[in-house]
């Protein structure tokens, strides 16, 4: 299937010669929801800036829907909406009528019936006649989101949609995002929550210095990737771990009442059924088993740590 | 061509004069009519007539043209700096409107809100002086074709500015005082010969002299040259913008 957007050697040079962006290649399939995480500074909003048209690339190209960003501007960007980071709003209008005002912008007519069920859906309906200025910041956010939907894009941009938004407003959201996501619209989120990528993603990208350093679906990545650890409760506590378990892979909890294994659910043999072995060997009696799954946030803490590291040995 | 996002631009800046109608409009009234007070009442009751005009009726064109350059520049200017300076210009730049398309709604909006402003001008002059206009549609045309201009100068303006106060030095520093000396409140005639050469490297004296022949068939310089010198300015201003769009100068990284 033809991708929505097909990023092609991307780059992106400043004047004191600082690369933000290096090569970078990218697929996002229709209907996806791909998150882009990465660090401050990685690379991020630079990206979805030149896709979007605020931020000029100094090579390489990006297609929407098969249409060039820069020769089929209007074409490309009549399909995003886009969700900055920062909380970039007119202050003096209402909510209304910034919202109407981002619809005609993007060459749509009016539609009020359609600006009042956003509103209603993102919970801004009574707000209607405020001026931003006096709402909240998740309910500015959700203004952005408003005026990014007013257009019906078929591909949206999320840049940081959570931050400094509440636990509550957030689920909220991440119902509007699954919903859109089912309505048939593309969602590309960058984000630093993230047990937002976890639960929301189908994909993700994880970016660092300028370059795209793994792009998986997010279940196969957490398989692929994912360490389990295995919690076995002791009915006695333990002074220290026998030699004859040595071999293992254990850990002493500090309270010496639990052992704690780390195994790999990638490969062939975890071991598991040797330690068992080897505990009921050692007359080591336990009451409790549990696994546990390493979460995306792990996994990405590692990515970029291991990265890091063999920059610095080089 | 993406009419309706011209529209919503318009609309929006339009909309802005209607929350800011004393700074926009009641402010360079009240100074136009300190000015009649002043200069024409006060002073010109001293000064009999200048090219058979009458003092006050002779600076009514003139102050307008104060206010209409002026204005043209603050409005166009603030129009496109205030998006840079609060972040909201990311949505401009993201929607599908060319860059004549985001120009024809910033400095058509700042236009209109100048040649209303210099129509109401015009209307309260008619309150302290006899008016006569000899050729009311050049008068019009010279209204539009200067408003457009400045407006599209302060455009440039707007995106070349890094903070507020580059916003006001322009305006202050460069047009107020091309305006004074360029025969509002006199005709260069009345300088010396030396100065009145000097005076001709002015180009407000052009404007000024153009939009005073509509209204009383009489100017420092011809008709033509008045002319002229606006299709220049403009000719200047939107290669200039033109510019600025294809390179991204101060709009994109």
């Amino acid at each position: 299937m033809q991708p929505v957007i097909q990023i092609k050697n991307l780059q992106k040079s400043y004047k004191g010669g600082f690369q933000a962006l290096k090569d970078i290649n990218l697929d996002i399939a229709k209907g996806e929801i791909f998150a882009l995480l990465g660090p401050n500074g990685a690379g991020k909003t630079t990206l979805i800036s030149i896709v979007c048209g605020i931020v000029n690339a100094t090579g390489g190209s990006v297609a929407v829907d098969g249409f060039d960003i820069v020769t089929n501007y209007r074409e490309t960007r009549s399909r995003i909406g886009l969700v900055p980071q920062e909380l970039t709003t007119d202050a003096f209008e209402t909510v209304w009528a910034t919202v109407t005002f981002s619809r005609g912008l993007f060459g749509k007519g009016p539609n009020p019936a359609h600006i009042e069920k956003i509103l209603k859906q993102l919970s801004l309906w009574d707000k209607k006649d405020s001026k931003i200025m006096t709402l909240s910041g998740g309910m500015k956010r959700r203004v952005l989101i408003a005026k990014a939907l007013s257009h019906d894009p078929s591909i949206l941009f999320l840049d940081e949609p959570t931050a400094g938004v509440d636990v509550e407003l957030r689920k909220d959201m991440w119902n509007v995002v699954r919903g859109l996501q089912q309505s048939g619209v593309t969602i590309i989120l960058t984000t630093h929550y993230i047990e937002e990528a976890e639960m929301m993603a189908d994909r993700v990208g994880v970016i660092r210095k300028g370059e795209i350093i793994l792009v998986e679906d997010k279940d196969l990545l957490m398989r692929k990737l994912g360490e389990k650890q295995l919690t076995i409760h002791l009915q006695a506590k333990l002074d220290k771990i026998p030699d004859k378990l040595a071999k293992h892979a254990l850990h002493l909890t500090d309270d010496k009442k639990s052992l704690v294994y780390t195994y790999d659910t990638a490969a062939g043999r975890t071991g598991i059924t040797g330690l068992l072995g080897d505990l009921s060997d050692a007359k080591i009696r336990f009451v409790d088993i549990e696994t546990q799954e390493r979460s995306l946030e792990d996994i990405f803490v590692n990515l970029v740590h291991e990265d890091k590291e063999e920059d610095d040995d080089a | 061509m993406n009419v309706r996002g011209i529209l919503a631009i318009y609309k929006f800046e339009m909309a802005r004069t209607g929350r800011t109608l004393m700074q926009s409009i009641v402010s360079p009234v009240l100074s136009t009519c300190l000015y009649f007070i002043v200069f024409g009442a006060a002073i010109g009751s001293r000064i009999t007539e200048v090219d058979g005009v009458s003092y006050g009726s002779f600076i009514v064109p003139g102050l307008i043209m104060l206010s209409l350059l002026t204005q043209s520049v603050s409005n166009a200017s603030f129009g496109i700096y205030f998006p840079r300076f609060s972040g909201t210009i990311y949505e401009i730049l993201s929607a599908p409107v060319s860059y004549l398309e985001i120009v024809i709604g910033y400095a058509g909006a700042a236009a209109t809100k100048s040649i209303i402003l210099g129509l109401i001008i015009l209307a309260t002059a008619g309150f302290f002086v006899p008016l006569h206009v000899a050729h009311p549609l050049v008068m019009l045309g010279f209204l539009l074709l200067t408003s457009v201009t400045f407006s599209l100068l302060g455009f440039i303006i707007g995106i070349w500015a890094d903070g507020f106060e580059k916003l006001q030095i322009v305006p202050l520093l460069v047009i107020t005082p091309l305006t004074f000396l360029g025969g509002t409140f006199y005709s260069i005639d009345m300088l010396p010969p030396l100065w009145q050469k000097i005076s001709l490297l002015n180009p407000v004296v052009y404007l000024v002299s153009g939009f005073r022949w509509a209204f009383y068939d009489k100017g420092d310089v011809s008709i033509v040259a008045s002319f002229m010198m606006s299709m220049l300015f403009l000719g200047i201003c939107l290669a200039l913008i033109a510019w600025i769009f294809r390179t991204g100068y101060r709009l994109k990284d």
